[in-house]
């Protein structure tokens, strides 16, 4: 949960009640259900005549990111006839039909959300936390360092909340696949609905399967570019990975323990894989602040980014008071950060002559 | 030879007149070549073809050997060497060095026993047994001090090589170990969230200012797997170098979809309506003063290191390799470590009008064309990536901004946090984006061995800072509000 305080930007103003205030954020990114399937290919352009995603108006049918504040997001289908309500009010669907993606749209009382196009990186921030979750550092950092390219066949265990599986599905398109197992019958069906939802399906395949105690199915032998584990015991599932993958291919275990990296990379090195490397990446956050007169006194509501709900123009919604570019803007790191997501232990299949 | 290699182009093996990265001596020097029959390798005072290599599975360890014609290169297991030493942990506890003297008598073996060794055709190998056999210490380290003498041994008699991909990991790795200044000193980790954070994806058409070389330019069009398109624009008239993406072994069609397109004429098309942008604007765009870390340096090896890349603008991508950087010994500057062997038959090209007609199709970093930019005008480039360190975000991204879509996320690196803070404190009092953030990550590796684990002694502390957004449509300030 913290990384996500920190992904999103998170404000101050919480600090003294983090508790209340983790709740508070827990229920205000709970994806709106009230969307179903629907047909539109939506984060992806994978169909090139698609393609102008960004550009299209919102059309009933779209899955659209409404941004409240940056702590705020939800996934919404759009309907028309449908209302949205939140702390603002009531937004009616029927209104943001015809506008561009971006837009910013009011309900009668003058209040205003923005509609955003979902991408990955959102849908991180908004999908449902059936389990925890890997966030954007971890997730942009497997993406490069298992060269996952257009093309390429990856497998992933287990699923969770298919936070990665999208990352893994959006650099993999739009001629590879996903396929991603998960021992939970239940989160396996849920992952593969909210894969429909936003038009990620023809690229990612749930399975469910225990692959600790089973091992990845032996179609795939030899077939695969790069493997991720988010296992428990990785160490079990290793000399099966190995197997699967083809010469050079790359393997990716996520774990927070170090007796866990420890044992993965014993199994590592007897299932002949080398170049075996362990990274672990955080992201760090700042605070930025802007102001005409000196810098005073350094007052909680002062920081934007990061941010002072109290600010007039921080979120917008209250006085939405244009200023003057500040004459003295100084920068900060965010007191509160995450220490710790997991070890990402890298290795690549040897060899052999 | 296009269709041969838009054939083998996803493989992983390799093929005459592609592009390698090559690993001496477990990262002690890296080295950018291009394999052909004809191409060499300086290891130390010995030179030896690549031609070997030709047709190799990347991941494939080679060591030198000496042999009646000459040194050669000769494939060997990887098992062989490094990481699969036995790890006898009763031995590393009883051993340590309370009886070590450095008295440099340990070693028997004289320099001409060596010499001799190796007149008569021992391998590599064979002389490091002998060394070890003649050592009187050897037996008396610990297993990981012994360990490490065999690898310092074996740098010197049976140096490796390591056929490596040319993917971003890889490129951006041996850069940032060997001359991080001509990318901006982009770390891996930070090149992987500009990727995320703006959304870089198959169909896409992302603006990159890429002052960094050509690897932003390169990690997005690997991304973009020849659909979409990467727009490298450029402030003022020159273009900035984008040579790096001539390592990556680009087909046609990722090459066919960089393109290059300065900043005015991308402005010149847009709405007039729309455009609020002057020619004397971009023009009069402020650089940042020199900080040291300047890619402009226009002495010592990078500049050697620059030529080779421009000859090599010029010249064909499929041609006999020449070295034209200077490939000294390992004892001379690090940024020489790096070194770039590049081709050279523009006579052939000249010669054969078919073949130039080849090499320019496949040449990555043409002209945008009229049509492509007018798309660009309609409907806006959907992703902005910036790594410019010489440019001030705030006064850059005025003018890129607006050739956004709306809802289109943006990425912007710098290595100074505070032109970053000012940048982001203006959009978000201008109201021109949400979601801002400004991060910084930090990455740091860890030795793992059995009873040996922790952080790697030596770690990079600073991966530079990103801006990120999404660009918003806000009518009150695109109508120039209160």
């Amino acid at each position: 949960m913290n990384l996500f305080l920190k992904a999103s930007n998170v404000a101050h103003e919480n600090l003294k009640q983090p508790k209340k205030f983790l709740k508070k954020l827990q229920g205000s990114l709970v994806v709106d259900q009230e969307y179903d399937v629907y047909d539109l290919v939506m984060m992806l352009a994978i169909n090139p005549s698609d393609k102008k995603t960004f550009q299209r108006h919102i059309s009933e049918g779209d899955l659209v990111i409404v941004y409240e504040r940056h702590d705020s997001m939800k996934a919404i289908k759009v309907q028309d006839g449908s209302e949205l309500q939140n702390r603002f009010g009531v937004f009616k669907h029927s209104d943001w039909i015809g506008k561009p993606f971006g837009s910013k749209v009011f309900n009668q009382k003058g209040k205003f959300v923005y509609l955003l196009a979902p991408t990955p990186e959102l849908w991180t921030l908004v999908l449902s936390h059936r389990t925890q979750i890997l966030y954007i550092a971890d997730i942009s950092f497997v993406i490069s360092f298992l060269e996952i390219v257009p093309g390429c066949v990856v497998l992933e265990s287990g699923t969770g909340s298919g936070s990665l599986t999208t990352s893994l599905a959006r650099a993999v398109a739009p001629t590879g696949h996903v396929y991603t197992f998960d021992f939970h019958e239940p989160r396996a069906a849920s992952a593969r609905e909210d894969f429909e939802k936003i038009g990620m399906s023809q690229l990612i395949t749930v399975n469910v399967r225990d692959i600790q105690g089973e091992g990845f199915p032996e179609k795939f032998e030899g077939t695969i570019d790069s493997v991720f584990l988010d296992l428990p015991q990785p160490w079990l599932a290793i000399p099966s990975a190995g197997k699967m993958l083809k010469q050079d291919g790359v393997i990716c275990s996520f774990s927070p323990c170090i007796e866990q990296v420890q044992r993965s990379c014993e199994a590592l090195r007897s299932s002949n894989f080398t170049d075996i490397r362990t990274f672990e990446i955080l992201l760090r956050t700042y605070e930025v602040r802007g102001g005409k007169e000196g810098l005073g006194t350094i007052e909680e509501g002062d920081f934007v980014g990061s941010l002072p709900r109290k600010r007039p123009y921080s979120n917008g919604h209250s006085s939405n008071v244009v200023r003057e570019t500040a004459s003295c803007v100084v920068a900060r790191p965010c007191s509160e950060s995450r220490g710790h997501t997991g070890y990402l232990t890298f290795a690549r299949f040897c060899l052999t002559i | 030879m296009t269709d041969m290699v838009e054939k083998i182009v996803d493989s992983r093996v390799t093929w005459e007149g592609c592009s390698v990265i090559l690993d001496i001596n477990n990262g002690d020097r890296i080295v950018f070549a291009r394999l052909n029959p004809s191409s060499t390798l300086k290891i130390g005072k010995k030179v030896c073809s690549l031609s070997p290599l030709i047709g190799c599975p990347f991941g494939s360890l080679f060591q030198l050997e000496c042999g009646v014609n000459g040194p050669y290169l000769s494939r060997v297991s990887r098992s062989l060497t490094g990481a699969s030493k036995s790890e006898d942990q009763n031995d590393c506890k009883t051993k340590d060095n309370r009886a070590l003297v450095d008295s440099n008598t340990a070693q028997t073996l004289s320099g001409d026993d060596i010499d001799v060794m190796r007149r008569e055709g021992a391998t590599g190998e064979q002389i490091i047994e002998a060394l070890i056999a003649n050592s009187s210490t050897f037996q008396t380290k610990t297993a990981f001090s012994q360990e490490k003498y065999i690898l310092r041994k074996q740098k010197k008699y049976a140096p490796t090589v390591l056929l490596r991909r040319p993917f971003t990991r890889s490129i951006c790795e041996a850069y940032f170990k060997k001359l991080p200044a001509r990318i901006g000193f982009l770390r891996m980790d930070t090149i992987s969230l500009l990727l995320s954070m703006a959304n870089v994806s198959i169909s896409l058409d992302v603006l990159v200012v890429d002052m960094v070389g050509g690897i932003l330019t390169g990690a997005a069009a690997e991304r973009l797997g020849g659909t979409g398109y990467v727009c490298n624009t450029h402030l003022g008239t020159k273009q900035y170098p984008m040579d790096i993406v001539g390592i990556f072994n680009f087909d046609k069609a990722i090459s066919s979809r960089i393109v290059r397109s300065s900043l005015s004429d991308l402005h010149l098309a847009k709405k007039s309506s729309e455009a609020h942008i002057s020619n004397e604007n971009l023009h009069s765009m402020k650089l940042l003063g020199n900080d040291g870390h300047s890619l402009e340096s226009s002495n010592g090896p990078i500049s050697i290191v620059k030529e080779s890349l421009v000859q090599e603008e010029n010249s064909s991508h499929q041609c006999s390799s020449t070295t034209l950087s200077s490939e000294s010994e390992q004892s001379t500057s690090m940024d020489l470590d790096t070194c770039f062997k590049k081709c050279s038959n523009s006579v052939d090209e000249n010669k054969d009008p078919s073949s130039l007609k080849v090499s320019k199709s496949l040449k990555p970093g043409r002209q945008a064309s009229e049509e492509e930019i007018k798309l660009w005008k309609e409907n806006g480039f959907t992703s902005l990536i910036v790594a410019a360190p010489e440019l001030d975000p705030w006064n850059a991204i005025q003018e890129l901004l607006p050739l956004l879509s709306y809802s289109a996320p943006f990425a912007i690196y710098h290595h100074y946090l505070q032109p970053l803070a000012i940048c982001m404190h203006n959009l978000q009092v201008k109201q021109m984006a949400i979601g801002l953030q400004i991060s910084e990550p930090w990455l740091r590796e860890y030795q793992v061995l059995p009873s040996r684990t922790h952080p790697q002694m030596q770690m990079n502390s600073f991966g530079g800072y990103i801006l990120s957004g999404t660009r918003v449509f806000n009518s009150e300030s695109e109508q120039g509000s209160t």
